[in-house]
């Protein structure tokens, strides 16, 4: 049976970490908002991005001599898995959706017997996938120092993979990240950047089939957009599992903070109880004493 | 007074400009060209240049663009540009760092193709400080 004091300090205890996780609920949701509307701006180019590829796509299609990042290097054997998780923790199982994904397909792809190779974005994600397969990391991209992701970043991730491609390291790239949906959930996504997987011919019929003039020519245009293409996709990605590690955890600090209620009703009971116990045993103790007098 | 159509400027971090214009100058890699409404459907990559929006009569709008691509229909012009600012809000400052940066490409290039192209950006940046 612990002692008055003791109950006094745990109580005190879990109403500071109580605190605490109800600040780190509302920056998360601060947070979440801003970074929602960054997604949202970044929506029209992404899309616009994707209607033109489409219409290049058709344009140019089945031709011969298409670039490799369009229609892939004739090989599968060599993938490369961009995994994008958080820099920090304290986001509820945000982190642990991403890799439980991201190991379930690098099994599939090693009993299948192909090659893996893993770029970490986020410190996270790298400290849970280390454990099991450090071999097969190649680097890690640090965001921790950067508050906003710009373009500039996911630019300099495309680049890298690029790179990578160029110098045949690898056939195709999938890229994991949590889309989200909401502040409750969140779906971690897998989503192959090479070969671009074929954007989904434009709905407008019309659209597609109207007769561009190219300038310079389609397949300079093509060898032009799809690098960058993989960048916006991999900004895209990075963007909205921005917003859903700040949802993750604005849920997760929710949660924390009704546990702790909980937990501190609970005390405060054991708190009272022990408390009118012993008082009525110091009265025993009084009036049994003036009885034997 | 010419007809009006959509144009949209976008760049990857925000929809920058939506709106009906009359007629805008776009920075194409072959060459400026103007587009006003009705023109052939077109797909040009850019250089780094100014585009000029004319939204009617009156008002005008220069915004620096860095690289990018634009698509234009009959009744639209769509500008997605890798990067984007109001011509007002760019500095020498900011140009100077462009320049900077793009000659850090042209000494990063690993192929003559891509130093090329690096260096076209480069001479084209000049240019565009020189007229500032």
């Amino acid at each position: 049976m612990p002692s008055l004091k003791d109950l006094r300090n745990r109580i005190a205890s879990v109403k500071a970490t109580q605190k605490i996780t109800k600040a780190m609920q509302m920056v998360a949701a601060a947070k979440l908002r801003r970074a929602q509307s960054a997604a949202e701006a970044a929506r029209p180019y992404a899309e616009r991005m994707d209607d033109v590829l489409a219409n290049l796509a058709t344009a140019l299609g089945g031709q011969d001599g298409a670039s490799p990042l369009m229609v892939g290097t004739g090989r599968d054997d060599v993938h490369l898995l961009v995994i994008c998780s958080s820099e920090r923790g304290l986001c509820g199982g945000f982190n642990t959706s991403i890799v439980r994904l991201a190991k379930t397909r690098i099994r599939e792809l090693q009993t299948a017997g192909k090659k893996v190779k893993i770029l970490c974005v986020g410190k996270k994600g790298h400290d849970q996938l280390k454990r099991e397969f450090a071999t097969m990391i190649i680097d890690v991209v640090d965001l921790r120092e950067i508050k906003r992701v710009g373009f500039e970043n996911a630019q300099a991730i495309g680049t890298q993979v690029l790179d990578l491609f160029e110098n045949g390291e690898f056939d195709v790239c999938t890229l994991f990240y949590a889309r989200f949906q909401s502040i409750i959930s969140q779906i971690p996504t897998d989503l192959q950047i090479v070969p671009a997987s074929p954007p989904e011919a434009g709905g407008d019929a019309s659209d597609s089939n109207s007769a561009y003039e190219y300038e310079p020519d389609e397949s300079e245009i093509l060898a032009d957009l799809l690098p960058r293409n993989v960048s916006v996709q991999i900004f895209r990605a990075l963007l909205e599992n921005a917003a859903s590690e700040q949802g993750a955890r604005m849920s997760a600090m929710d949660n924390a903070t009704r546990n702790a209620g909980e937990m501190i009703d609970g005390l405060t009971l054991q708190y009272n109880r022990s408390r009118q116990a012993q008082i009525t045993k110091e009265l025993i103790e009084i009036i049994s004493g003036a009885e034997a007098l | 007074m010419a007809e009006a159509f959509q144009f949209e400027l976008v760049s990857p971090e925000k929809l920058l400009m939506s709106e009906a214009v009359e007629q805008v100058v776009v920075p194409g890699s072959e060459g400026d060209f103007a587009i006003l409404k009705g023109h052939a459907p077109v797909m040009s990559t850019l250089k780094p240049g100014v585009v000029e929006i004319q939204i009617n009569d009156k008002d005008q709008t220069r915004i620096f663009v860095r690289g990018g691509f634009a698509e234009a229909g009959p009744d639209r012009l769509t500008i997605l540009a890798e990067k984007a600012i109001p011509l007002d809000e760019l500095d020498a400052d900011a140009l100077t760092q462009e320049i900077q940066n793009a000659e850090e490409d042209v000494n990063d290039a690993k192929s003559d193709e891509v130093r090329d192209k690096a260096q076209t950006q480069l001479d084209r940046l000049k240019e565009l400080q020189v007229s500032l």
